[in-house]
């Protein structure tokens, strides 16, 4: 059984959705970093590029396999984490926390309230 | 229907991914892939492989047989084993495998599940006028690898057979485990290593032994996904990635396993004998990513805006910590220092070409 904590939101493309102040730090779930398998990079958003909801806005590259991840929001990118560059496997080791991919600046915090909750996400990958 | 080889049960109690592979349900990881990897480069690893196909075949014709269907040369020693390929008469590839000389008249093919019921096929196809019986052992033989700097010390407490007098690419029938074996020094890893052939009753006997004969060395078990990293690692060529019907040996720089040499009329040696003189268009090349990004099977390589190329196989190298891949390029463009660009998720990234096997410190003897 992967994680689902209840205090962040979800997206049918597998990243969850944290508000952190006037931002939204965006991250790959449990469930995803489990089916990806060891991650060994990240290719992060430029801090500044426009965030559109369901752009890939990077990708992740695990041993065998490689997936782009979405934004969830519309909105600017604020801040990337840069601690992934040297040490991607937090992705798998701490994915709602040390492994969060970047912030997200919402041009309309609404859009935030439509995403899925633990619960629906829960449907969503069957478990 | 998936077939499980005599080690599921094994697999399922380890807590392995286990995914159907060749009509197998086979153990891709155990826990992480590039822990299973550096374990197998720094110490020993068990694989079960037990979905590999096996064919006997014995008669008076047998050297003969295989001299016309394989395009390496079949006469080596008794205790002796040899890696070919088969090919079509276009040229293109049927397989690769590994042949053991058991006897004057007996050998064992050892070929790719993936490709068992079309090898099969081929080789019955071409018995006529031959005085041989071959028979397909592949659902009664299973497979246990045990690969690794430290494989021989595993292994030795487990056979009387002497394994110093096994070298590379030989092989000896005898007691493994105390049941009866094919033991040979083989493998697809780039290390030191042996592969044990035994019959299905025997397996969980000889995986069993074999765990608790490498507990002091932490051997672990290693699944097909790290089997794909090693392999890759040392540039090894899987078929259904980087060979197939469309590839030929003298593409895939296995120019090596085509015995012009000798005057033997093996199936494709003419226009085999001919692309050589001519040299192909193209080469399988060893690409090391400068640039971030992995590189993954049909990905597109680039010299400035002009394609020239494209990808069979690529990964992440744990033991080197760098991307590396393999592909086909155009003639000329195969050449070490060649700098090319590979279009990953839309991004060009730099690859450059380098001798191969990308990782050079195996235990292979």
């Amino acid at each position: 059984m992967s994680s689902i904590p209840e205090n962040v939101r979800y997206t049918e493309t597998h990243e969850w959705v944290r508000k952190d102040g006037d931002r939204y730090l965006v991250g790959l779930t449990d469930h995803a970093q489990h089916e990806m398998g060891e991650i060994v990079m990240a290719e992060l958003p430029e801090v500044g590029a426009e965030a559109t909801k369901g752009d890939a806005m990077g990708g992740l590259e695990a041993v065998k396999t490689a997936e782009d991840f979405f934004s969830p929001l519309d909105g600017e990118v604020v801040a990337v984490n840069e601690e992934l560059e040297a040490n991607p496997s937090l992705i798998n080791e701490e994915p709602f926390e040390g492994g969060w991919l970047f912030a997200v600046k919402a041009s309309d915090d609404s859009q935030y309230d439509g995403l899925l909750t633990a619960e629906e996400y829960k449907i969503h990958i069957g478990e | 229907m998936n077939k499980k080889t005599p080690l599921y049960e094994k697999h399922v109690s380890l807590e392995a991914t286990i995914q159907p592979f060749a009509g197998y349900l086979m153990p891709i990881k155990y826990g992480a892939i590039k822990k299973e990897h550096m374990a197998v480069r720094e110490s020993v690893g068990a694989f079960d492989l037990t979905h590999m196909g096996e064919f006997r075949v014995t008669g008076t014709d047998a050297t003969a047989f295989l001299d016309k269907l394989l395009t390496n040369d079949a006469a080596v020693k008794n205790g002796k084993a040899y890696y070919s390929t088969m090919c079509y008469p276009d040229g293109g590839i049927v397989d690769d495998l590994i042949v053991y000389r058991i006897g004057d008249q007996e050998y064992l093919m050892v070929v790719n599940a993936a490709n068992l019921d079309k090898d099969w096929a081929w080789v019955q196809s071409h018995l006529q006028g031959f005085d041989i019986k071959v028979v397909n052992e592949s659902d009664d033989t299973a497979l246990v690898a045990i690969q690794g700097p430290r494989a021989q010390e595993v292994c030795v407490k487990l056979t009387d057979s002497d394994l110093d007098s096994i070298g590379y690419y030989e092989h000896t029938t005898g007691k493994f485990a105390g049941v009866d074996a094919l033991i040979a020094r083989t493998g697809y890893t780039g290390e030191d290593g042996f592969e044990i052939y035994m019959k299905y009753p025997d397996a969980v006997t000889v995986w069993d032994s074999v765990m608790e004969a490498g507990k002091e060395f932490g051997i672990i078990p290693v699944g097909l996904g790290a089997r794909d990293t090693l392999r890759l690692e040392v540039g090894y060529p899987l078929y259904g990635n980087d060979i197939d019907h469309s590839t030929t040996p003298i593409e895939a720089k296995l120019g090596w396993v085509v015995k012009l040499k000798t005057d033997k009329p093996f199936i494709a040696r003419e226009v085999l004998e001919q692309q050589k003189a001519e040299k192909p268009g193209r080469y399988l090349a060893g690409m090391e990513v400068t640039g971030r990004g992995i590189p993954r099977h049909g990905t597109p390589l680039y010299s400035g805006d002009r394609k020239v190329g494209i990808v069979t196989s690529g990964t992440i190298a744990p033991a080197l910590g760098k991307a590396v891949c393999l592909g086909y390029v155009e003639r000329g463009f195969q050449k070490r220092g060649s700098e090319l660009e590979a279009e990953v998720r839309g991004k060009r990234i730099s690859v450059k070409v380098v001798k191969l096997p990308f990782y050079t410190q195996g235990s292979r003897k």
